[in-house]
């Protein structure tokens, strides 16, 4: 095993520049975080738990193990999308530890919109029950919501992949073996009745928790019938008489304890078919990246120097070292799991491209998962690459990543253009997870690139017109497209989107690649078929 | 000398004989009652027979079915250890009709002993000195008052039937003593049905002083030095030492004589004891002799190097004694602490429990362990719940207090309470080891001995929460993936910092703790105290630095209550979290037992109709009786136990149906 030197200064003058701009957008992105945590804000919450009922993180607190780690998905859900502010689009979702069990565990936000699904509530439900099927996660619902959010209701009702799909997610991860809990917790109302009806197992919490087909207005409305909510759908009823639920329980942590000693008896262990060992810190402090890289995409550093802060005692065996050197191949461990990483180090060329394509074989052929650390702008462009075929290497490339049947995990260090995202791994390739860190960006290509483009084509018309554009008018023109490119590829556009699982600090890269592995390895690692490589 | 004996009795004295006759090459019977099927005594004998059920009446002291497993093992002999049958004149007297030897003295001998006012008559006849008073049968008031101005004041007047202080008065002039006379007459008329009273001079700083006698079959006697045995609380034995500090040699030597002359007296054979109050000014008084050996023998054997289970043996066997009085030497100083499952700060009530946590300290020359249990017994209602002796020797009284101290300090109980903690005060209290010995030591110093609350409860909290963390961690790998970093239990959260909440209860007292975990380091904050913890915990050991300052301490986790043990004082809180009913919604619910207890009256039947809040049960445990009632109103649909049953913490007593359904 070889390991990384690091040759950083961190006294140099522009290490220390950059580490200031890196903390100060970490700390910006834990300010956001810290006022999404907060939900609907006091006033709501303090309705909420004056009703005896828990905040929807101390149900997660209360519900994983004590200590456990929770690996929280997408906080930045909804952010700044809508005019209302719905804070973690009113649903929080996350990875935590359960009876030892890792789960994914799904919570409705009653204090948002009465925990209402938005559109983008759908899809960060569906994206959290899509990593539970990809890595068979068991699944707990904490279900407080009134459904979905009705002047929402042509953006989240009628699609593939809209309110309805829930079921379908629940009913087909069960018949995979994929256990659904469902913890009512509070309104469970119409579609929202089917969450713990489709339920493996379900509790239900007495005078909090409602499930029916509708509610107390709608029967009075539809049949003139008065009756309470808890006649029609409390506790009693469906632990007693209908049977819709199986578990009665007296409070918020009463429900949350039956829903522990549920997962307590899934009989499932984790089917760990790697050659693990003990982990080892990296060498170097994490928060070290923070100098390395910085803010500023356009300055290069060596990727290695990233490797060497998250990977276990900074060792790392690389592949073709000197072959292909704009993408760095190579084997190491973190958390004591076995990882193949492929990181950018520049521009993609074609030689990079095939050893890529390459290392990937490797890895599936080993069962190995794949990392992958973006940072890259693009394959290489001009007459000498396109006449030596750099595009039918860099679908080699891109046809090894889409068909890999290993874990792989994408991180976002800077930025993701072009086809360069498809060969690293991008959303569209179903990465188990996808993180970006708050200095990535995100777009089909560079602001600066993507003006330079529209300011050619411009000029170029005016120019057969005969009229003129001075320099000034061109930097006009082209100011508020790079603006445009730099707001939307902006981490925290990207997150609120649902581009990504989470903007997640440099720091705690090797903790959230350690837990996404470990998550992934709830599934055993399948066999890789390639489809065609064209050579 | 014997191939085989039985030994009749359990727990540690049981052990000691057996380890004895083992290495003397005799084979051990031991017996045991169903309460003590798994006990230590049975594993380390070469047999062992059921005697029945756990009540010592239906056991150890079926004299009867004792002797039928001496016939039925070929066991040669029987040794009694001490209490259940060791002093028992029937039974020694039945074993020789069986011609089995009894490992102690005739039973003529201890039939002299078994009554006080007797024994005083014959040690008068044998010029052993008594202590001034009267023990007359003529009980006219005018004579008693006579006698009394004789004797002298203080004096004591005492029930002749008596025990336990009552019918008991100090007199400390003649002036009170008609109205003492006369109210000690009545109770000892009300608790023993005889008013009959004795009169003896009241020792002011009394000291216990025992004599070890050992005499043979051929007539010899020797003493074996004397043993303090003055730290008593309410007539029982606490710390014993030997030899007595400040006892002169010529004392030793009159006392000893005097003892050898008390055995004479009565043919005595074997170990027996003389026990002698000892007063300020160097005179001693004949108390009683016990015929059998003591609990403390050990320190005994500690100055003198004799194993007097040996010697038992030896003399049972009708070999003259071992050594003559010139042989006998003594050297060191030893100390015996027992050991026990009671409450000192609750009025040194006894507890039961499971020993789910027991370190005793490292035995080697100076320190020694005499005990009956092993980690995860039972101390039960049934018998005498002293858990262990723990001997010291060394070549002086302060050396050996040192040992015994730092002994006391590695001596971990956990799950049940004990008196170790008052143990060590004693041990480690300016007065003891100034050697200010009296019979009231206790009472006397007792605001150094008890606990008064818990000193800096914000420190302990914050090791007690250490304590847990790292023993949580240590507890919970998931199976499979040892390495996931979802096992590292450090309430890791993306972008955010969460400050875990425990909830402890100490006494009756709750304290919030919260814990923020950062590169291996906790930040504990306990009510509004912060402190910067790091730790490591192997196995029950936790070195802890807090606040910069290194500590080390021992703990033991019990499910939700944790034991701290530092330096001989422990510390007890419980982590708090709620519980719930499974039954709730159910139709009915069960009661259970709150403790271990036995059932002393039932007071509904089945099918009877209740109110919330009707008395259905009510148990006795601790001592004290505890009612179970109602929970609400309902119909009794079972009753689950007798009355006179034992019932163990959560066994179901009673279900009552919800009249709802």
């Amino acid at each position: 095993m070889s390991v990384i030197q690091s040759k950083v200064n961190t006294r140099a003058e522009d290490y220390l520049a950059r580490q200031e701009l890196m903390e100060q957008a970490v700390k910006d992105l834990r300010e956001k975080v810290g006022v999404i945590e907060q939900g609907g804000g006091p006033s709501y919450q303090e309705r909420h738990t004056s009703r005896g009922k828990l905040l929807p993180r101390d149900r997660i607190n209360t519900l994983i193990d004590p200590g456990s780690a929770f690996l929280e998905l997408s906080q930045m859900a909804a952010y700044k999308v809508y005019e209302d502010v719905i804070p973690a689009a009113g649903i929080i979702t996350g990875i935590g530890r359960v009876s030892g069990q890792e789960c994914m565990i799904i919570a409705n936000d009653a204090t948002v919109k009465g925990g209402t699904y938005y559109p983008l509530t759908v899809k960060k439900h569906l994206r959290a029950q899509e990593i539970a099927e990809q890595n068979h996660l068991p699944c707990i619902y904490l279900v407080d919501s009134g459904g979905a959010n009705l002047p929402q209701q042509d953006d989240v009702f009628p699609d593939r992949d809209h309110f309805g799909r829930i079921f379908f997610n629940q009913a087909r991860m069960s018949s995979k073996g994929i256990p659904q809990i469902a913890v009512v917790m509070g309104l469970c109302t119409a579609g929202g009745a089917y969450v713990p009806a489709m339920a493996d197992e379900s509790i239900i919490v007495r005078n909090q928790g409602t499930i029916f087909l509708a509610g107390p207005p709608l029967v009075k409305a539809a049949t003139g019938e008065v009756v309470s909510a808890e006649d029609l759908g409390g506790a009693d009823v469906h632990c007693k008489v209908s049977g819709v639920a199986d578990h009665y329980a007296e409070n918020d942590q009463h429900a949350l304890q039956i829903a522990r000693t549920v997962v307590s008896n899934l009989n499932r262990k984790k089917p760990l078919d790697l050659d693990v060992k003990a982990p080892q810190a990296p060498r170097y402090p994490a928060d070290e990246l923070y100098g390395i890289v910085g803010t500023d995409l356009k300055k290069p550093f060596d990727v290695r120097e990233v490797i060497a802060r998250i990977v276990d005692d900074s060792q790392f065996d690389e592949f073709k070292k000197n072959y292909g050197t704009t993408l760095v191949t190579g084997f190491a461990h973190i958390y004591g799991y076995p990882v193949g990483i492929i990181a950018n180090n520049g521009i993609l060329f074609s030689e990079s491209a095939q050893k890529g394509a390459h290392f990937i074989e490797l890895c599936c052929q080993r069962k190995i998962p794949l990392l992958f650390l973006q940072n890259i702008t693009g394959f290489m462009v001009g007459q000498k690459y396109e006449s030596e075929g750099i595009a039918k290497h860099g679908a080699k490339l891109v046809t090894a990543v889409a068909c890999a049947e290993v874990p792989k995990l994408t991180v976002l260090i800077g930025g993701s253009f072009g086809a360069g995202n498809y060969g690293m791994c991008g959303r569209a390739y179903s990465p188990n997870f996808l993180w970006m860190w708050p200095n990535a960006r995100i777009s089909v290509m560079g602001g600066e690139q993507a003006a330079g483009v529209m300011a050619t084509v411009t000029r170029d018309g005016k120019e057969r017109r005969g009229e003129s554009w001075s320099e000034a008018e061109e930097a006009e023109f082209k100011q508020p497209i790079i603006d445009t490119y730099e707001h939307q590829g902006h981490p925290y556009y990207a997150s609120a989107r649902l581009w990504d699982d989470g903007v997640i600090d440099p720091a705690q890269t090797r903790e959230v690649i350690g837990m996404g592995l470990s998550a992934a390895l709830n599934k055993p690692v399948g066999e890789t078929r390639f489809g065609v490589f064209r050579m | 000398m014997f191939s085989k004996i039985l030994i009749a009795n359990r727990g540690e004295i049981a052990c000691r004989v057996i380890q004895t006759a083992h290495r003397m090459g005799i084979r051990c019977v031991a017996v045991y009652s169903e309460a003590d099927r798994n006990a230590r005594h049975v594993a380390m004998a070469d047999e062992a027979f059921l005697l029945g059920p756990a009540p010592s009446s239906e056991s150890y002291l079926r004299a009867d079915r004792i002797i039928e497993i001496c016939k039925e093992s070929g066991a040669q002999a029987v040794h009694p250890g001490y209490g259940f049958l060791s002093e028992n004149t029937e039974f020694a007297e039945a074993l020789a009709a069986n011609g089995i030897t009894f490992i102690g003295p005739p039973a003529s001998a201890i039939a002299a002993m078994g009554s006080k006012s007797a024994a005083k008559a014959i040690m008068e006849k044998a010029n052993v000195p008594l202590v001034p008073g009267y023990h007359g049968d003529d009980q006219s008031p005018e004579l008693l008052k006579a006698e009394a101005e004789k004797c002298g004041f203080p004096l004591l007047l005492k029930a002749i039937a008596g025990g336990g202080g009552k019918g008991m008065r100090v007199v400390n002039g003649l002036d009170e003593f008609d109205a003492a006379l006369s109210a000690a007459q009545r109770e000892a008329q009300n608790a023993f049905g005889n008013p009959d009273m004795l009169i003896e001079r009241y020792l002011t700083k009394p000291r216990h002083v025992e004599i070890q006698v050992f005499c043979d079959s051929q007539g010899n006697g020797v003493y074996l030095a004397e043993r303090d045995c003055s730290v008593q609380r309410r007539h029982q034995k606490v710390i014993e030492e030997a030899p007595a500090p400040g006892l002169s040699e010529e004392t030793r030597v009159a006392m000893g004589e005097a003892a050898v002359a008390a055995a004479k007296a009565i043919d005595y054979v074997g170990a027996g004891t003389v026990e002698f109050l000892y007063d300020e000014d160097g005179s001693f008084y004949f108390m009683e002799m016990n015929t059998r050996l003591q609990v403390e023998h050990p320190v005994t054997e500690m100055i003198t190097g004799q194993d007097l289970v040996e010697w038992q043996l030896r003399i049972a066997d009708g070999e003259a004694l071992p050594l003559q009085q010139a042989q006998i030497k003594i050297r060191g100083h030893a100390l015996e602490a027992r050991i026990y499952a009671e409450d000192p700060d609750n009025d040194f009530l006894p507890v039961t429990g499971n020993l789910r946590y027991l370190r005793t300290p490292d035995e080697n020359a100076h320190v020694r362990v005499d005990t009956g249990v092993i980690e995860g017994d039972e101390v039960s209602v049934y018998y005498d719940p002293m858990i262990a002796k723990l001997i010291v020797w060394d070549e002086n009284r302060e050396q050996a207090l040192n040992r015994l101290v730092h002994a006391l300090e590695s001596y971990r109980i956990g799950g049940m309470t004990t008196n170790i903690r008052f143990l060590r005060q004693v041990a480690d209290s300016q007065p003891f080891r100034q050697e200010e010995l009296d019979t009231g030591f206790i009472d006397k110093h007792s605001d150094l001995l008890f606990k008064r609350g818990n000193a800096d409860i914000q420190s302990q909290l914050a090791l007690a929460t250490c304590f847990a963390l790292e023993n949580e961690r240590s507890d919970n790998l998931v199976k499979g993936d040892p390495y996931s970093p979802f096992n590292k239990q450090n309430s890791w959260r993306l972008n955010a910092t969460y400050a875990r909440p425990i909830t402890w209860v100490v006494g009756d007292e709750t304290h919030q703790v919260s814990i923020i975990e950062e590169n291996d380091c906790y930040e504990i904050t306990v009510d509004d105290a912060t402190f910067k913890v790091s730790a490591t915990l192997n196995d029950d050991h936790l070195h802890a630095v807090v606040n910069g300052h290194r500590i080390s301490v021992h703990g033991f986790m019990n499910d939700t209550e944790l034991t701290l043990f530092r330096e001989g004082d422990q510390f007890k809180a419980m982590q708090f979290r709620p519980t719930f009913d499974d039954n709730e919604g159910a139709a009915g619910g069960s009661l259970t037992a709150p403790m271990n207890g036995a059932i002393v009256a039932v007071l509904v039947e089945k099918g009877q109709a209740v109110k919330e809040g009707d008395a259905l049960v009510i148990m006795e445990a601790m001592k004290m009786e505890h009612s179970i009632s109602a929970p609400h109103d309902g119909v009794v649909e079972d009753i689950f136990f007798a009355e006179g049953e034992q019932v163990a913490e959560g066994a179901a007593l009673v279900a009552v149906s919800n009249e709802e359904d």
